[in-house]
């Protein structure tokens, strides 16, 4: 018996591999009140500590999740309910709270979520998620990996279906670049759809991702139905090329961990199980002189070599873009000057992972793109 | 991509990835081709555990079977490795290192030294080390600080799969010679390893337990051990960083200093005997560079001063346990209370 009043509030699962996560603290106590993207509490997973926000409004009747406690993956950890749900209902509720069990996040189920597509390009890895009909497709930034969108991937994908892939050069995709231009790269992604018989999708990229994807609606319209553009390079000619060169040579932890810094509002997001996650990739043979061809590329002389925004106006297509003010990486001024009609939103409190930051607030910004 | 592999396997596929790309890496060893060297299955065995199994069927003539002797074949490893070889020679169990000093450590260690930095010598000497596999006291020692004492000489010490086959790729790599120990007891553990080649640098200590009381500094099969002990003391209050080296020379000192620095408790676990050790290695820096971080006095845990038993009572007993490691830690908390 289900009383739709009341909303069990559960450990999230944040990307493919997440089994697990710690609460680390309530944000909010007992009896308060509570709006839709209220930040509740933070969870911390092996590989980064986020705040878990309300995906429903209602008055928080329980606090279930112990602090430096672990719990899979929907363990129930709170209760939201209106104020006029008598406890004893809330406490029948909790006591025959059942967890779904046909995800164990076992390991042999992440393993699965992972597939693999053979491309003119290469061997490509992505995670394919949700069924609805309208698809959207994740593309990360340089030196990035699809679980970038650790946070945006489950969420997004109750209304669509959704498809993340590693870039050539990057995560589990092939390491040798055919070619390491932004038309290479965005003929990699279109090469990419057309296996998988993707088309007209609606896609959203973040940086160098972003640029890729600007690429791939001038060039092959036909393949896009709309962009959302996050903290996107080709809308302005500014990098922060120290942070280009940096990732990109950094052969230890002591190097990458200033570099990967950068990328956050907060830098103590940055956890040891990332920036080890990330060496472990960056020592795979042939991916620094991947990231060192990109970079050549993309942003040569330290300015970034294709302003892509008028052409791709030009395709009508509709285009959200969304930035973290404080992003150290390509500045947020870069939503001064867009073509008329462009959706501009700067999102407070996040830096250039705003996806990561402040991912709830993202996701609603991808759906009202996307439309659903 | 990855999957799980083992141990064993790591190696396996790292000599198969270098031998593949580089035409100069060459392999030799006792019965590594094994039997009657023939590519058959049931002929070639692949040394005394299987672990150059199919390397003979694929690169042939490149793994070599050599004489029972290690003065001769390691002497010849070396000679091809300062002639512009990139021989990987297997010495079987470290204990047999004995009858190749010479050529270890006043040969291959000095080339670049005596050639006034015109020689290179990028030999990988492989060995089995440790002791809990029931093979006697011959055949079971931690000769690790042995090897570290020579200028001259790398050391690598791997605790598991992912950092086996990243260390050996990068061993064969290294224009120097490298002493690649293998814990034979870890042989059948087994992590996540990309398909990938991967070369992981020298001298970089991984943490695979961060904490805030206490440093664990180990290396080998230690680090499971600690890594056990670690949650045990989890459960009771004790939060407890281990330090797995990777590397024995060079030596991650800044990582030491840094987790020392932050916990003021030092634990250095060690299979090896207590004089002259790892743990020993460990202590004297740490009290010389962050004296005033401590708040208790180190603790070292290793092998007692004797052979390795034969009985298997005795040698369980003989190998440092979660327990005694956890042990070690709490004398280090209750040092500082008794002094506060």
């Amino acid at each position: 018996m289900t009383d739709e009043r009341i909303k069990p509030l559960v450990m999230p699962k944040w990307g493919l591999s997440m089994a697990e996560g710690k609460v680390t603290g309530w944000l909010k106590k007992p009896g308060s009140a509570i709006k839709v993207g209220d930040e509740l509490l933070e969870v911390e997973t092996d590989k980064i500590t986020n705040v878990v926000e309300a995906g429903e409004a209602g008055v928080l009747r329980r606090i279930l999740g112990e602090p430096d406690t672990v719990y899979p993956i929907k363990a129930l950890i709170g209760v939201l309910a209106d104020s006029d749900v008598p406890d004893a209902e809330i406490d029948a509720f909790v006591a025959g709270y059942v967890m779904p069990a046909a995800e164990e996040g076992s390991e042999e189920d992440a393993a699965a979520q992972y597939e693999f597509a053979e491309t003119p390009a290469g061997t490509l890895r992505y995670a394919k998620r949700g069924t609805g009909p309208e698809q959207i497709v994740l593309v990360h930034g340089f030196g990035g990996d699809l679980d970038n969108w650790l946070f945006n991937i489950d969420a997004l994908a109750e209304h669509a279906t959704v498809y993340a892939l590693d870039l050539p050069g990057h995560g589990q995709s092939i390491k040798s670049l055919a070619d390491a231009s932004l038309s290479g790269m965005s003929k990699a992604l279109a090469g990419f759809l057309d296996k998988l018989g993707v088309s007209a999708a609606h896609l959203v990229g973040h940086s160098m991702g972003g640029a890729i994807c600007l690429r791939t609606a001038i060039d092959r319209p036909d393949l896009v139905k709309s962009l959302t553009l996050i903290s996107s390079a080709g809308l302005g000619d500014e990098i922060n090329i120290d942070y280009i060169e940096s990732f990109a040579a950094a052969s230890s932890r002591r190097e990458l961990k200033p570099a990967l810094e950068q990328l956050f509002e907060d830098p103590n997001l940055v956890s040891r199980q990332l920036i080890d996650d990330l060496l472990k990739y960056k020592r795979l043979d042939g991916v620094t002189e991947a990231l060192k061809a990109l970079a050549k590329n993309m942003f040569p002389g330290g300015k970034q070599s294709s302003v892509l925004a008028d052409e791709a106006a030009g395709t009508k297509r509709p285009v959200t873009v969304i930035w973290g003010a404080s992003d150290k990486i390509i500045p947020a001024s870069h939503t001064a000057a867009l073509p008329a009609g462009w959706r501009a939103e700067v999102i407070d409190g996040a830096g250039h992972m705003v996806q990561m930051e402040k991912a709830a607030a993202v996701n609603a910004l991808i759906r009202q793109g996307v439309g659903v | 991509m990855a999957r799980k592999l083992s141990y064993k396997m790591a190696v396996n596929e790292a000599l198969d990835l270098e031998m593949t790309r580089d035409p100069t890496v060459i392999l030799m060893g006792e019965d590594i081709v094994g039997g009657a060297g023939s590519p058959g299955e049931d002929d070639a065995w692949g040394g005394v555990l299987g672990v150059t199994k199919g390397l003979f069927a694929k690169h042939g003539a490149r793994v070599m079977d050599t004489p029972l002797s290690e003065s001769a074949y390691i002497g010849a490893a070396i000679g091809a490795a300062a002639c512009g070889m990139r021989p990987v020679a297997e010495l079987m169990f470290i204990d047999f290192i004995g009858c190749c000093f010479d050529e270890i450590f006043n040969q291959a260690a000095k080339f670049r030294y005596m050639f006034g930095g015109k020689a290179e010598t990028p030999v990988v000497i492989r060995a089995m080390i440790g002791a809990g596999y029931r093979a006697a006291a011959q055949h079971s020692q931690m000769l690790t600080p042995i090897v570290t004492h020579i200028p001259g000489l790398k050391v690598v010490c791997p605790s598991n799969a992912y950092d086996v086959k990243g260390l050996l790729i990068q061993s064969i790599r290294d224009n120097d010679p490298v002493i690649f120990c293998e814990h034979k007891n870890l042989y059948a553990h087994e992590v996540d390893v990309p398909l990938e080649s991967y070369a992981i640098p020298f001298g970089e200590a991984a943490i695979p337990r961060e904490g805030r009381d206490a440093t664990i500094v180990t290396y080998g099969l230690m680090v499971h051990r600690s890594l056990e002990a670690a949650e045990k003391l989890a459960r009771e209050g004790v939060d407890v960083e281990v330090i797995d080296l990777r590397t024995l020379s060079p030596m991650d000192w800044d990582t030491v200093i840094e987790s020392v620095e932050k916990t003021g408790r030092l634990i250095a676990v060690d299979e090896a005997h207590p004089r002259c050790s790892i743990a020993s290695d460990i202590t004297a820096f740490v009290a010389q560079h962050a004296f005033r971080a401590l708040k208790s006095a180190p603790q070292m845990v290793t092998a007692p001063h004797s052979p390795v038993p034969f009985s298997p009572t005795l040698e369980d007993i003989y190998i440092p346990s979660a327990e005694t490691i956890a042990g070690a830690v709490k004398k280090t908390i209750i040092q500082k209370m008794v002094a506060a």
